[in-house]
């Protein structure tokens, strides 16, 4: 039992991170802290990645220049790892891109809280409703 | 000459000559050009559709088929003599129906000629679809078409009671035709594999017990244009339409089609035998039974004359459903016929409501005391088609309504002989009063005074039509031996 | 681990089309903005996604019976190498797709010129090849992560389309943003499901997997796996209690944007579903039968009825018919929980017929707006008089939502109801034609708008110009062509869809894997 635990302890880690990621984006108000959540969230997918890689007693997977391998030298799976690099990429660019979004949103809004958006949107709905409203007869 | 043009090319004919008035409503925007070319079309139309009379008589033709939509669906045509008797009464009344328009929308200075009569050639040609249509998917196409093209007509004023009446209108029949009608033909295509028109129906050892009368009642529902009850609030609706809408459409092609898709249906798709066999129609008999009743009634209390009217169409349909729930060959045959003879007598009725309200703006029966002396010609003629729908020799209605009492004491069903009786007493109880008010009594809305006819293009056809009731009781045998085929008689 | 001599073959260029189908407009993209003049940069747009669209025809022709076509990137065998799988289905979907792009643009042209600031131009049109390559390549690629990859550069730039927006309205930018927290938790789902794919069967291609889950029956990693990926690409396709950024995203683009996206980013994400249901976990893989019919397909049909009610009550075209899109990816979705041969033609034929129906409704209300500045319905009134083609094209495309018989709309929803009989699921064909009815009350409401009330006082005929008119009646003409000729559709969709649920053919197994 105790093994298990300890054991998976990368997975608990994984869990935990993506969980508390998974929160922020949902429970917190400020745009750039939701992004920052997400950043989390991503982060621990790396790290699931990255466990499963690892073998047990394994080396770096760099083969010698002479191309000798000995067979009784256990190598980590690469595979994951460069898995992981093109999604660094992707989280980087939709981070930039969050970001730059929130940018937007202040100029426009003159604010990154997400009550106060809503609250300014919900304006914006109830004057269209009265302007375009009647359209079908008073029926929308 | 004819033997040039082969069938096939007939039959194209006929849908394509209304779609081209239609496109030429939408470019000619000379007013005398475009209603020439109109009435020009429509001569063809009616000009072909006798051409393939002459061509196949009451036999079958081959099919020819345009699309394959999907594996086992086709859209494709044929002609028989079920399909050729509605395709010769449509065309034929268009014809007249046009003139009176053009009398009808300039006499009452109507808005959107062009429109109106683009639409109006559409849903002609959507007649002649559902009119040729071998398959049932084909029939069901077209059947939609013909609902999507007469929806403008129907808002044509574009008040608010006209949009609301045209609303009701489109609902329940999309609304019936969606739900009911397609269930039922994916439903049928399920069991039987295919939907071709087949003599003696495609249905028979395929489906059994209480399911033949569940698919029938979707059919029967779903077949909205019947305005069988429930589901008849439609017509009433439509009567916001311009008066030549109504006497066309809705108490000769809508209508008509509705009737002539529940005939097919019956004759084609469950086989009469199998209908008879399995007892299954028993209870649309009924149905149609109380309808006739029912509706007859209700246009008693009617003051409107057009929504009197469109009541009594209500029940004359009831006539051809219960032909065909009868489920021998006699009703058939009579349902068949009926279509004939009710949309001849229907026309005058409605071209004289429409005649009478552009010569004096009235709408209300209770106006129209003492109105028969200053407009004989229209009143004379509203006592023909009175006449025939009721059911009197010698005119047109007596025969089919006489067929259909054949039919009913064939199969013993005497409560039918007594429906068909009492629904007499009832159209001579909410029909001839109007003409005799008109005639023998006066009122001071109507002081008496010179003739007072609307123009010539509005009286002439609901004459002529009248006169087509009389010619009808002539030659009543002769459609009859046409029909014969359609139940595999000679 | 010696590398052996590339076997590679494919030396004409005939061979190097499925990698041509995504490297033009991926190429092309820079292009754009490296020429930085914006004509320049819509007929490098346009060139190339009509290249991609020839590029689909080709593929599609020889996949029609069946057959599928390998491709090797770098000539790496697969299951290590990424392997380009081209079958009819998705043959049949880069034809879609890279189709609808070509349409779009011309229409974009005039569009977006009217609703984007001149100098976002070279970057809108680069953003919307990337947009392209991305759909391109989730739907050529035969290899798991591939697919993330390629659906994170279309996500990525949709983003940036959707935003583009802000300049009418600045909700686009809230909407982009809610489109890209949903968007990116849905895609890191979708590799978390990756993950553990890959752990239970250390293989990423596709058909590997397939073969590796067959071979080793069930256990918790691929139900994790399966669970990941169901809700991730879920999110995507915008199923019903996960659709929540679509409304917006699809009110607040552009125009032009938004008819693109409606055609084809969700169709996309149910196509990915549709390879991971079927062609990566087996129908006999039981706990994907249950999820399909007891989760998936309840949920189609709340959709179905749900949004359809929403969108009767909304006050804006182009909103009304965003919701309309959740209600007919309802239709899709039941056609997927139904589990059959015919179930799934009416998906994949739906997915097409729905997409030229929407591309066609959306380029109707972008005509609408280009004069009109909105697409409220009191700012649409009468324009059946003042736009008589624009408004024509629409009620085509309106009868092809509703499914009237003679158009795209109908054949798919035969096949469908079909389908339901079929499985003697009666009801439930009761309720596909039921919800039907709901779709005649909310395109009657436009229509009744169009036609039945008098245009705004003064205002003079005004058709929108050709460019936007031609791709609109392209789109509302094929609307009624694949309504007559639903053979065509229906036919490749029965050979995708047999093709999904027949056993995949195993790949040539490295040995020592």
């Amino acid at each position: 039992m105790w093994e298990f635990i300890v054991g998976h302890l990368n997975y608990w880690l994984f869990c935990v991170l993506m969980m508390t990621g998974l929160y922020i984006v949902v429970a917190r108000g400020n745009l750039v802290k939701k992004i920052v959540g997400l950043n989390i969230f991503q982060t621990a997918v790396f790290m699931l990645y990255i466990s499963m890689g690892k073998i047990a007693g394994g080396t770096a997977p760099i083969f010698p220049t002479d191309m000798n391998v000995d067979p009784n030298v256990v190598y980590s799976n690469p595979l994951p790892h460069v898995l992981i690099l093109t999604a660094i990429v992707v989280g980087i660019a939709t981070t930039s891109l969050g970001l730059a979004l929130v940018v937007r949103i202040r100029e426009e809004y003159d604010t990154i809280e997400e009550e106060d958006i809503l609250h300014i949107e919900r304006d914006i709905v109830t004057a269209e409703n009265q302007s375009h409203g009647g359209a079908m007869g008073g029926r929308a | 000459m004819w033997g040039l043009v082969d069938l096939e090319m007939l039959i194209l004919l006929t849908m394509a000559i209304p779609t081209l008035a239609t496109v030429g409503n939408m470019v000619i925007k000379h007013e005398d050009y475009r209603d020439t070319f109109t009435f020009a079309c429509a001569a063809a139309t009616f000009l072909a559709v006798l051409a393939i009379l002459a061509k196949v008589g009451n036999g079958s033709s081959e099919t020819l088929t345009l699309f394959d939509d999907l594996p086992g669906l086709a859209i494709a045509f044929n002609v028989e003599p079920l399909g050729l008797l509605f395709a010769i009464v449509a065309s034929g009344l268009w014809i007249l129906t046009h003139i009176y328009a053009i009398g009808y929308m300039r006499g009452n200075s109507e808005k959107h000629h062009a429109r109106f009569f683009a639409c109006f050639s559409f849903a002609i040609a959507a007649v002649m679809g559902i009119a040729f249509a071998a398959n049932l998917f084909t029939l069901f196409v077209f059947y939609e078409l013909l609902t999507l093209s007469t929806y403008p007509l129907v808002a044509h004023k574009g008040t608010d009671e006209a949009k609301q009446g045209a609303r009701v209108y489109l609902g329940i029949l999309i609304g019936t035709s969606i739900a009911l009608f397609l269930f039922a033909v994916i439903w049928t295509y399920d069991i039987a594999g295919h939907l071709d028109f087949t003599p003696g129906g495609i249905l028979k050892g395929k489906i059994e017990g209480p399911m033949v009368a569940i698919l029938l009642a979707l059919f029967a529902f779903g077949i909205g244009k019947a305005a069988l009850m429930p589901f008849h609030r439609w017509l009433p609706s439509a009567m916001v339409a311009p008066t030549p809408v109504s006497a066309l459409l809705h108490a000769v092609a809508v209508v008509k089609a509705g009737v002539f898709t529940m005939l097919k249906v019956g004759v084609y798709i469950f086989g009469i035998d199998f209908l008879a066999e399995t007892g299954a129609s028993e209870w649309l008999m009924w149905l149609a039974a109380f309808s006739i009743i029912a509706a007859s009634v209700v246009a008693m209390t009617k003051d409107n004359l057009k929504a009197r009217l469109a009541y009594s169409t209500v029940s004359q349909l009831s006539y051809i459903t219960l032909g065909m729930a009868l489920a021998t060959s006699m009703g058939a045959i009579g349902g068949g016929m009926h279509i004939a003879m009710h949309a001849m007598g229907k026309i005058t009725l409605f071209m004289c409501a429409g005649s009478i309200y552009v010569a004096t703006h009235k709408t209300n029966i209770s106006q129209m005391t003492g109105l028969g002396r200053l407009m004989p010609i229209t009143f004379g003629a509203f006592l023909i088609g009175a006449l025939s729908i009721i059911g009197l020799p010698p005119l047109g209605g007596s025969w089919s309504k006489w067929l259909l009492i054949i039919g009913s004491a064939e199969t013993g069903h005497v409560i039918m002989i007594a429906v068909l009786m009492v629904s007499s007493l009832l159209n001579v109880a909410y029909l001839l009063p109007i003409v005799a008010k008109g005639f023998f009594l006066s009122s001071e809305d109507n002081p008496p005074g010179p003739i007072q006819e609307a123009g010539l293009f509005v009286w002439l056809p609901p004459a002529i039509t009248a006169f087509g009731c009389l010619v009808l009781f002539f030659i009543a045998g002769d459609i009859q031996a046409f029909l014969m085929p359609i139940v595999g008689g000679p | 681990m010696a590398t052996s001599e590339i076997q590679h073959t494919a030396l004409t260029l005939h061979d190097q089309l499925p990698i041509l189908q995504v490297a033009i407009p991926l190429l092309a993209a820079p292009l754009c903005v490296l020429v930085g003049q914006r004509h320049a940069a819509w007929w490098i747009a346009f060139i190339s996604s009509f290249a991609a669209f020839v590029i689909s025809c080709l593929l599609l022709v020889q996949v029609t019976d069946g057959s599928y076509i390998s491709y090797e990137i770098g000539g790496w065998a697969p299951p290590l190498g990424i392997e380009y799988r081209v079958d009819a289905l998705n043959a049949f979907m880069l034809f879609l797709v890279s189709g609808i792009a070509t349409l779009i643009l011309p229409f974009a042209s005039a569009s977006i010129g009217q609703e984007v600031p001149e100098r976002n131009h070279t970057l809108l049109y680069s953003c919307f090849l990337l947009c392209l390559t991305g759909l391109l390549g989730v739907l050529i690629t035969g290899d798991a992560f591939n697919v993330f990859v390629f659906l994170e550069i279309s996500s990525l730039s949709t983003y940036v389309l959707v935003a583009q927006g802000a300049y009418r309205d600045k909700r686009a930018l809230t909407a982009a943003y809610d489109y890209l927290i949903m968007g990116t938790i849905g895609a890191t789902f979708f590799v978390i499901g990756l993950g553990f794919l890959y752990m239970a069967t250390g293989t990423l291609n596709m058909a590997d997997i397939a073969a590796r889950i067959a071979e080793q029956g069930d256990n918790r990693t691929v139900r994790a796996a399966f669970a990941f990926i169901l809700v991730g690409m879920g999110l995507k396709v915008a199923i019903y209690p996960l659709h929540h950024w679509l409304p917006n995203a699809y009110t607040f683009a552009p125009s032009a944007i938004t008819a693109f996206l409606a055609a084809t980013a969700t169709k996309v994400a149910i196509y990915v579903w549709l390879r991971f249901m079927f062609g990566v976990f087996r129908p006999d893989f039981l706990f994907d039968v249950y999820t399909l019919q007891f989760i998936i397909l309840p949920f189609g049909l709340i959709a179905m009825f749900a949004a359809s009610f929403v969108a009767i009550f909304q006050r804006d075209f182009k909103r009304m018919l965003a919701y309309s899109s959740i209600a007919q990816i309802g239709y899709m979705l039941l056609g997927i929980g139904l589990i059959s041969a015919t179930g799934l033609t009416a998906t994949i034929s739906h997915l097409f017929n729905h997409g030229i129906t929407k591309a066609a409704l959306f380029m109707g209300v972008g005509a609408l707006v280009f004069y009109s500045g909105s697409s409220f319905y009191d700012r649409l009134e009468g324009r059946g008089r003042t736009m008589p083609w624009t408004s024509a094209a629409i009620v085509i495309g309106g009868l092809s939502l509703i499914g009237v018989p003679g158009t795209a709309g109908f054949v798919s929803k035969w096949v469908l109801v079909q389908a339901a009989f079929e499985k003697g699921w009666w009801p439930i064909a009761a309720l596909i034609v039921a919800s039907s009815l709901l779709a005649v009350i909310y395109v009657w409401r436009v229509i009744e708008t169009l036609y039945l009330t008098a245009p705004a006082e003064g205002a003079a005929r005004r058709e929108a110009p050709l460019p936007m008119l031609i791709p609109l009646w392209i789109a509302a003409l094929s609307c009624i062509y694949f309504g007559f000729d639903g053979v065509f559709v229906v036919d490749i969709a029965r050979t995708a869809a047999e093709g999904l649920l027949t056993s995949p053919t195993p790949l040539p197994l490295l040995e020592g894997n």
